[in-house]
C-alpha cells in the first residue's frame, strides 16, 4: 500500500508506516531471503541515484597506481575491520580483481556495503599519508566499491574456506551487520551459525536504514544472500523477546551473540507528538526504501542534527518536499553529523534552524501541522529558553531524529548480562558479557557507531568464541 | 644567453641545436622531417636507406609501468620500405628548403665495397650533411648479414667503415649496437676504419611481454613474434653506461651522438656530460610528437644559464672522468641517512625497505625508545604489523573523538610512524632515500670527519693477494 503525503490532501496517512513491519510476504521455508518485498521502483531509482559515480576500470587502475603501498598502512590500522587496503588496491592495479575482492571479504564480509556507507573521511581516507603530501588521499572507498562491483558482476562466490567442521553452534540474535559478520566469521571457520531476525529481511539498518543513494536495500539483501551461501542459517520473522525464547536458544546453541542494535527512536516528549504526521527518521527512511512513502510535499521539519537526521532531511527533499528544515537545539559547531554529511545536506537544499527547540505540535486543518518552537541559549552548560522567542512553523511532516533509545525490554531479561546506560557491557577484545555464554557487539554495545564498527565487533566476538570452543574441546 | 648551436660536429656538421631525430619512423619521409624542423629539431637522421624492405603488421609493443605508458618500447620494423630514389629526391628537397638543419643519411647495404661506394655517393649528391652507417639494427636485417651482423664483428665494421671513407666527402658516423659483450671493441674498430664520429646505442634485443590470454609474445604477427629492438626511457641507463665506456677509452672516443631513452633536456644534458655533442630522439617523439623539442631546447638553455655554461662544449664530457673503476673509490667515505621529521608523511616504506632489502637500521621505535645497534632486539616488521591488526580501532563519531584522532603533537605525522635511523648501523646505501616518496625528506649526510681517503687498491697494495678486509 502506498502512502502519498500531500499537503492538499485531507487523508494524509491511511496507514502509519511501521518500521518493524514493512509489507510481509509469506515466508517460504528454505527460501533464504527474498527481495520480493523490496520495490523495483523506477521513481525511487530516479530520485535516489548513486551519490558518487563508480570508477571506470581505467580510472580505478590509475588511482590504484597512485597508492604508495605503505608499510603497516595507516588506512588499514584506521579501519575497524583492518581491511588490507594497500593489498586490495595493488591487486586492482595488477588486474587481479577477484583477489582484490577476496582480500576485502577476508577482513570484512560486508566490504561491499562498507565501501558505500563508511565515513571514510574519518577512517581509512582520513588516515592516508598522501593527505600530508599533496592533500589528495587515495579514493579508497571508490576502489573498494570497484573491486566489489566487479566481484558481483563476475557472479563469483567468496571462497568457502570452511576447513574442518567444528561442533560449535552459535545463535546470532539480530540480523544487522554485527550478527552477519559474526555468523560469517564463524561459518568460514567451520562452525554453525544461525542469524535470528524479527523482520522479514535481514541486514538491519543496512537494509532498512541507510539512505538509498548510498546503499540500496536490494544491495544489502544481496550481500546477506552471499552470507547465506556460505552456509549461515537465517531465521527471519522470529522474535526473541522472552526469557523462554532465550532459554530455547541456550538449549540449542553453545553461545548466543547479541547483535541487537538499538531500539526505536527517541521521542521528543512534547505535547501532540502522537499526532498523525509525525514520523521518526528511521520510519521515514524505511518507509521510502520499501515503497510505503513515495512522495512528499510542502514543508518538512526534521528535529536533530545527526547523520540519520541528515539522511531523513535529504530524503524529504528528494521525495519532493518544497522546504525542509533541520531544527537543532545547539549550534552548527556542536552538531554530531560528519562535516561531509552537513555539506551534502546544504547541497540538497536543506535549511538549518540552530538553537531552536520544539515545544508542542498541533494538528491543523487538512492534515497540516503547527510546530511550536523556541530559541535557546547555552547558560552554565544548560540550555535556557530565550523569552518571547516563540516561532510557529506551519508544516506537513515532523521527523524526530534525536537518536535511538536502548532496547531495554529484552536486555532486562538477559540474566547476568550487565547493562549500563542502556548498553550491554562486554569485553572490548572478545565481546564476552558477564554471562560467559553470551557475547555482544555492534550498536547494543557501543551505543551506536558505524556499520564497520558493528562488523568489527561481530568478527572479534566470533574469533573469541572459536578460541573458547577450541579450549573447551581440547 | 647560452648558445646551444652545434658547429663542425664530427668535422663539418652544423645545426641550430643538438637535438636530432634518430633514424626511425619519425624520419620516414621528407614531409615528416620538414615538419620536425618547423617544430624546432636541429637535425634528423633519415630512416635507414637501402634496398627497400617489406615490413610486417604489427610492428611495435611496449612495456608499461605503474600506470605509465611506454616505459620501454620495442619494434620489429626494418629499414625504409621506400626506394632509394624516393628517399634521396626528398632529401634533396629538404636540404634545399632547410639549409641550416642537419640532414644525416643513415645507410645500410649489402656488405660489398661497390654497393657502399654507390650509396655513399648518391646520398652525398642528394645533399646529406653526414652519413650514419647502420651497424646496429638487431632484428631482421641482421639475418641478411647486415645491421648488427656487421656491428657485432669488429673486423667487418672496420672494413666497411674504411670502404665508406674511401668515397665519403662528409663526416661518417658509425651507429653501434649494444647487443655485444663489450661495445668498445666495435667503437675502436670504427675509429681504426677512419670514422669521424659514433652514435649509440641502437636498440637492445628484447621480448617486451607475452599476452596472457593468447600466450603469444608481443608484437603478435599472426600468432608469432620475433626478437625486437628495445628502446625508450627504460634503456637510458644502459645507453649511458656504454657511452661513458667509449668516451673514457682513448682508442674508441670520437665525436659522439648519444641515443637511448632521451626524452627531455635533462636526459640530453646527462648524455652531453658523458661527452655527446648531439643527442638523438625517437621513442619520446613517437609517444608525444615533434613538439617535445620545445621544452628540450628551452630547458637546456635555462639549465646552462643557471650553471653559467655559454656553449655545450663548456660542459660536454665533464662527468666522463667521474666514473672510475670500483677499486679507486674511497672506502673511508661515509654517509648516513637522515629523516626530516617535519617532512615525513609516515608511509614507512624506508623502514620496510631497510629491513627487507638492506641492513635493518631504520626502526619504528621513537615512541617505545630507541635501541641502537642490535637488530635482534628490535621487533620485526611482521610483529609490528601483527600488533596493528590486533589493535581495536573505532570510528571517531563524536566531534571530540575526531579531534583526538587527527591531532598528533609537534609533527605532521604521528611520532610512532616517523622512522628513526640507527646511524651506528647505517651503511649509507641510499636505498631509503630511493624509496622515500617525499622530496628532501631523507638526505644522505656525510659523517667521515677527518679520515684520509683510502681506496681498495691502496688498502690492499703490497698484500700477496687481495684479501677482504675485516670490515671494521
Amino acid at each position: 500500500m502506498e502512502v502519498a503525503i500531500n499537503a492538499t490532501n485531507g487523508s494524509m496517512f491511511d496507514r502509519q508506516p511501521d518500521l518493524y513491519g514493512p509489507p510481509v510476504a509469506p515466508r517460504r521455508k528454505g527460501d533464504g531471503m527474498s527481495t520480493a518485498t523490496l520495490p523495483d521502483d523506477p521513481h525511487l531509482k530516479a530520485r535516489f541515484g548513486e551519490l558518487k559515480p563508480a570508477l571506470t576500470s581505467q580510472a580505478a587502475v590509475i588511482e590504484a597506481d597512485r597508492c604508495l603501498n605503505c608499510f603497516d598502512a595507516p588506512c588499514t590500522a584506521a579501519c575497524p575491520t583492518h581491511i588490507d587496503v594497500p593489498g586490495f588496491i595493488k591487486r586492482i592495479a595488477s588486474g587481479n580483481l577477484r583477489g582484490s575482492a577476496v582480500r576485502i571479504l577476508d577482513a570484512n564480509i560486508l566490504g561491499a556495503s562498507c565501501a558505500r556507507v563508511c565515513p571514510v573521511d574519518v577512517l581509512c581516507e582520513g588516515a592516508c599519508v598522501l593527505l600530508r603530501q599533496n592533500h589528495k588521499p587515495i579514493q579508497i572507498a571508490l576502489l573498494q566499491r570497484h573491486a566489489m562491483d566487479a566481484f558481483w558482476a563476475s557472479g563469483e562466490t567468496p571462497p568457502a574456506k570452511v576447513a574442518t567442521k567444528k561442533k560449535l553452534r552459535v545463535a546470532c540474535v539480530g540480523g544487522g551487520p554485527a550478527s552477519l559478520a559474526c555468523a560469517a566469521e564463524l561459518r568460514r571457520a567451520g562452525a554453525w551459525a544461525a542469524v535470528i531476525e524479527r523482520r522479514e529481511l535481514p541486514g538491519g539498518l543496512n537494509t532498512y536504514g541507510v539512505a538509498e543513494y548510498k546503499l540500496r536495500a536490494a544491495d544489502s539483501v544481496r550481500e546477506v544472500e552471499m552470507i547465506r551461501q556460505l552456509g549461515v542459517e537465517f531465521r527471519c520473522g522470529m522474535e526473541v523477546n522472552s526469557a523462554a525464547a532465550l532459554e530455547a536458544l541456550e538449549a540449542e546453541f553453545d553461545f548466543v551473540f547479541l547483535g541487537l542494535g538499538l531500539g526505536a527512536m527517541q521521542r521528543l516528549n512534547v505535547p501532540g507528538e502522537d499526532t498523525r504526521g509525525v514520523m521518526n527518521a528511521l520510519e521515514l527512511i524505511a518507509a521510502y526504501k520499501t515503497g510505503h512513502v513515495r512522495e512528499l510535499h510542502g514543508t518538512v521539519v526534521v528535529v536533530g542534527a545527526g547523520n540519520t537526521a541528515i539522511d531523513a532531511a535529504n530524503a524529504a527533499r528528494r521525495l519532493g518536499a518544497d522546504t525542509v528544515y533541520m531544527l537543532y537545539r545547539r549550534s552548527e559547531q556542536e552538531m554530531s553529523a560528519f562535516d561531509f554529511e552537513f555539506e551534502h545536506a546544504k547541497q540538497e537544499g536543506v535549511l538549518f534552524l540552530w538553537r531552536r527547540l520544539p515545544v508542542a505540535i498541533r494538528p491543523e486543518a487538512h492534515g497540516r501541522l503547527q510546530l511550536e518552537t523556541v530559541q535557546v541559549r547555552q547558560a552554565d552548560g544548560k540550555l535556557e529558553v530565550i523569552p518571547d522567542s516563540e516561532v510557529t512553523i506551519d508544516c506537513d511532516l515532523i521527523v524526530p531524529a534525536i537518536g535511538q533509545s536502548p532496547l531495554t525490554e529484552l536486555l532486562q531479561k538477559l540474566r547476568s548480562v550487565e547493562v549500563r546506560d542502556g548498553r550491554i557491557v562486554a569485553d572490548r577484545e572478545t565481546g564476552q558479557t558477564g554471562n560467559a555464554r553470551y557475547f555482544a557487539g555492534g550498536d547494543c554495545v557501543n551505543g551506536g557507531r558505524e556499520v564497520v564498527d558493528a562488523v568489527a565487533g561481530g568478527k572479534r566476538a566470533a574469533i573469541a568464541m572459536l578460541k573458547f570452543a577450541e579450549v573447551a574441546h581440547a | 644567453m647560452p648558445d646551444i648551436g652545434v658547429r663542425n660536429f664530427a668535422g663539418k656538421i652544423n645545426c641550430p641545436n643538438p637535438f636530432w631525430l634518430a633514424s626511425a619512423p619519425p624520419t620516414n619521409t621528407g614531409e615528416m622531417i620538414m615538419r620536425a624542423f618547423d617544430a624546432g629539431w636541429g637535425g634528423a637522421v633519415w630512416k635507414t636507406i637501402g634496398e627497400p624492405v617489406v615490413n610486417v603488421s604489427s610492428r611495435y609493443s611496449a612495456t608499461d609501468w605503474n600506470g605509465q605508458r611506454i616505459m620501454g618500447f620495442n619494434n620489429i620494423e626494418l629499414i625504409s620500405d621506400r626506394t632509394v630514389e624516393q628517399n634521396l629526391s626528398e632529401m634533396a628537397e629538404v636540404k634545399r628548403r632547410y639549409p641550416k638543419n642537419a640532414v644525416i643519411a643513415s645507410l645500410m647495404v649489402a656488405s660489398n665495397r661497390e654497393a657502399w661506394h654507390e650509396i655513399v655517393t648518391r646520398a652525398e649528391d642528394a645533399g646529406a650533411d653526414g652519413l650514419e652507417l647502420n651497424f646496429g639494427c638487431p632484428h631482421g636485417m641482421s639475418e641478411r648479414g647486415m645491421g648488427s651482423a656487421v656491428g657485432q664483428v669488429p673486423e667487418y665494421a672496420e672494413m666497411i667503415t674504411a670502404w665508406v671513407k674511401e668515397k665519403a666527402r662528409t663526416p661518417v658516423l658509425v651507429k653501434l649496437t649494444p647487443n655485444i659483450s663489450d661495445i668498445r671493441t666495435v667503437a675502436r674498430a670504427a675509429k681504426r676504419g677512419g670514422a669521424d664520429g659514433l652514435s649509440a646505442i641502437n636498440t637492445i634485443n628484447s621480448i617486451t611481454g607475452i599476452d596472457l590470454d593468447t600466450l603469444v609474445p608481443r608484437p603478435n604477427v599472426d600468432g608469432k613474434s620475433s626478437h625486437g629492438g628495445y628502446c625508450g626511457p627504460a634503456v637510458k641507463p644502459i645507453a649511458m653506461n656504454m657511452v661513458q665506456q667509449i668516451m673514457a677509452d682513448p682508442e674508441a672516443a670520437l665525436p659522439f651522438s648519444g641515443i637511448g631513452g632521451i626524452g627531455s633536456w635533462r636526459d640530453a644534458a646527462e648524455f652531453m656530460l658523458l661527452g655527446c655533442g648531439t643527442v638523438q630522439v625517437c621513442t619520446a617523439v613517437m609517444h608525444y610528437g615533434y613538439r617535445i623539442v620545445e621544452d628540450m631546447a628551452d630547458g637546456l638553455d635555462n639549465w646552462m644559464r643557471e650553471k653559467g655554461f655559454k656553449t655545450i662544449d663548456d660542459f660536454r664530457g665533464l662527468s666522463v672522468n667521474r666514473v672510475t673503476e670500483w677499486k679507486h673509490l674511497n672506502l673511508n667515505f661515509k654517509i648516513v641517512a637522515r629523516i626530516d621529521e617535519q617532512k615525513c608523511i609516515g608511509c614507512d616504506l624506508c623502514h620496510i625497505a631497510c629491513w627487507d632489502g638492506a641492513h635493518q637500521c631504520i626502526h619504528l621505535d621513537r615512541v617505545s625508545g630507541p635501541i641502537d645497534g642490535h637488530v635482534e632486539l628490535h621487533r620485526t616488521p611482521a610483529a609490528e604489523q601483527a600488533e596493528s591488526l590486533a589493535a581495536i580501532a573505532e570510528t571517531p563519531v563524536t566531534r571530540k573523538e575526531r579531534e583526538a584522532a587527527f591531532a598528533h603533537g609537534p609533527y605532521p605525522t604521528p611520532l610512532a610512524r616517523i622512522p628513526r635511523v640507527d646511524e651506528t648501523e647505517c651503511v649509507g646505501c641510499n636505498l631509503c632515500s630511493c624509496v622515500c616518496p617525499v622530496e628532501g625528506c631523507i638526505t644522505m649526510v656525510r659523517v667521515d670527519k677527518d679520515v684520509p681517503p683510502e681506496s681498495w687498491e691502496q688498502r690492499t697494495k703490497g698484500a700477496a693477494c687481495a684479501a677482504p678486509t675485516s670490515g671494521d
